[in-house]
């Protein structure tokens, strides 16, 4: 396989569809966001404007849907957050070893690839149950679904067996050396974590961090049934597809791709970045 | 021992330690107790346990806890206002409703897994093929690392954005009006719009081919480069022509990734209500759908029988493909 031969023209041209059936249809989207006042949702586009995102910024419908921007803002952030703070522990764990450690683990693999429907449902359920339990004693209580309690949890089924599996891998490839011979100068546990294994899988934490925000931010099927009242971004721009018949719809939709990809590009630069300070100091 | 006894808040503590540690650096006695013989305190970091324990609550709770409360409340009974504790089976006779009885003839259920199974294999077969063919190109026809690297990245972004965004970007194109209809009418190669482009069979499909790929192609890339280049030059040199390298060498050697990417594939789309209900238009049923709808009017004991139900036929095929698999390495 060492010549460019007709094999890697015709996989490079399968290739180059197959990229632009993916962002083709985004492409539209980006381009309808931007139709003039008189346009409507399909092509052509009736001159160029941002009339739809200044419609978008009155607000759209009934909804509230900067409240729920918001909403979706600090769960994500929060989601990213505890990703980082629970599965960094546990990885550690791992290194150790412990009792159980497998059936954890098959545990984490299972909550990846147990439909979402069945878990959103079982989250459902049991804030419910907990709801009729609550209100034997608590006279009044309402509802204990919400977005720091189910929705929360929803979203932590679903970030946090990713960010196990890349700690995992990345202590996978980590030369234990290193901590030896921080042992070895006298450094404390706590010293050998901070001065030399954070360090060394910065880019990784990083990684977990800003893509727990995404999938937070992005997620819909876990958190449709078990988050109560209030509504995440992704959730109303369902509701949304439904009933808004103008491209204030798809300005939406850039706005929501836009903050995505921004956090992706600054998570990417920055893993980039440090990879590069690091071959430039030679590690 | 404060630490230990933090422990299930085990990320707060990790953040507050390392100061602690900063304060030790500065200490010359901690270097000269250990030159001593005087034991080491015992720290947080060596207590797996502990360090494992948010990770297990977070499971226990929002997991496990749930998985075992459907079970049960599969059991219980439910009026149009509650749901109430027992121990009944109506709900999976309900979900069963004359399934055997009017055989040949399909029941609901039946006819909606058989449905769902039909979205299920199509879409399998084609991002098996499509990932492999897309992985083969980034492993082991482009040469340079960092062009490889490019082209994934390229692959995986938008894996990273909104779902519901990238199902509504096939309306303007594949709509009455849209983008596609229009093209193929100025061509002339139809004269009136197409129907079945959109809210169809044909549409769910697409847009779980544009969804899933990447969850397929992923990690048939991370089994093809761990791939030996040299058996591929053995099984070259031995006279093996392509097709006979690409399934009879880098097939089974690519299994492990075929079987991650495939129960992924699978699992996604038999549980899936959003893409058959967007790009169906509401039309088509699927078990996730019928999940859905029954919580929508809170007959949680029948929708939990369904989400068992569902369950046990995802770990059925998962169990069914692993054992394929593995039958067919023995042969």
């Amino acid at each position: 396989m060492n010549e460019r031969g007709r094999r890697y023209y015709v996989l490079a041209g399968i290739f180059t569809l197959f990229v632009l059936f993916l962002y083709g249809p985004m492409f539209a989207i980006f381009a309808l966001s931007f139709q003039g006042p008189e346009g409507g949702l399909t092509f052509p586009m009736r001159g160029f404007s941002t009339h739809w995102f200044s419609e978008l910024w009155k607000g759209v419908g009934v909804v509230d849907i900067w409240a729920a921007f918001g909403r979706s803002l600090r769960l994500g952030a929060v989601v990213s957050a505890l990703t980082l703070v629970i599965s960094l522990p546990a990885a550690l764990a791992y290194r150790i070893g412990f009792r159980g450690a497998t059936l954890l683990f098959y545990t984490v693999i299972a909550s990846l690839i147990v439909p979402s429907i069945v878990v959103s449902l079982g989250i459902g359920l049991e804030f419910r149950l907990f709801d009729d339990w609550v209100k034997e004693f608590i006279v009044g209580h309402q509802t204990s679904t919400g977005l720091f309690s189910s929705a929360l949890g929803a979203h932590l089924t679903w970030t946090l067996p990713f960010g196990l599996l890349i700690l995992l891998a990345a202590f996978n490839r980590f030369d234990r050396r290193y901590e030896e011979a921080a042992r070895d100068l006298g450094a404390s546990p706590w010293q050998t974590l901070w001065l030399v294994i954070l360090p060394i899988i910065l880019p990784s934490l990083i990684g977990i961090g800003l893509f727990g925000f995404t999938l937070s931010w992005d997620e819909l099927a876990r958190t449709s049934q078990a988050i109560g009242g209030r509504n995440t971004l992704p959730l109303e721009l369902r509701g949304l597809t439904q009933t808004v018949t103008t491209p204030a719809v798809y300005a939406l939709g850039t706005v929501v791709t836009g903050v995505s990809l921004v956090v992706i590009g600054f998570s990417l630069a920055t893993i980039t970045l440090i990879g590069r300070a690091r071959s430039r100091r030679g590690r | 021992m404060t630490t230990a006894e933090q422990a299930p808040e085990g990320g707060p503590t990790a953040l507050t330690g390392p100061g602690r540690a900063h304060t030790a650096l500065v200490s010359p006695d901690s270097d000269a107790a250990a030159v001593h013989g005087v034991k080491r305190r015992r720290s947080l970091l060596d207590r797996p346990y502990a360090l494992a324990s948010p990770l297990l609550l977070v499971m226990a709770l929002f997991f496990v806890g749930p998985l075992i409360l459907t079970i049960i409340v599969s059991f219980w009974e439910y009026t149009q206002y509650s749901i109430e504790p027992a121990f009944v089976t109506t709900n999976y006779q309900d979900v069963f409703y004359q399934c055997v009885a009017k055989l040949p003839n399909l029941c609901v259920t039946f006819a909606t897994y058989l449905s769902t199974l039909k979205f299920c294999f199509i879409v399998w077969a084609i991002t098996l093929v499509l990932g492999f063919t897309l992985a083969w190109f980034i492993v082991f026809e482009v040469k340079k690392t960092s062009t490889q690297i490019a082209l994934f990245l390229i692959c995986t972004i938008p894996f990273w954005t909104s779902n519901v965004i990238r199902m509504m970007a096939w309306i303007p194109l594949l709509g009455r009006n849209g983008l596609v209809n229009q093209v193929l009418m100025s061509m002339g190669i139809v004269s009136e719009p197409q129907e079945w482009l959109l809210y169809s069979d044909f549409a769910v499909i697409l847009a779980f081919i544009h969804l899933y790929t990447m969850f397929m192609m992923v990690p048939i890339v991370n089994s093809m480069m761990r791939i030996d280049r040299e058996i591929i030059e053995a099984a070259r040199d031995a006279g093996a022509g392509i097709w006979t390298i690409a399934l009879s060498v880098i097939a089974p050697l690519c299994r492990p990734g075929i079987v991650i990417g495939s129960i992924f594939v699978i699992t996604i789309v038999m549980g899936d209500y959003i893409t058959v209900g967007v790009m169906g238009g509401q039309q088509i049923a699927s078990v996730g759908k019928t999940i859905q709808v029954q919580m929508q009017y809170l007959q949680f004991p029948i929708a939990a029988a369904n989400a068992v139900v569902l369950l046990g036929a995802v770990l059925m095929i998962i169990f069914a493909m692993t054992r394929l698999v593995d039958v067919r390495r023995e042969l």
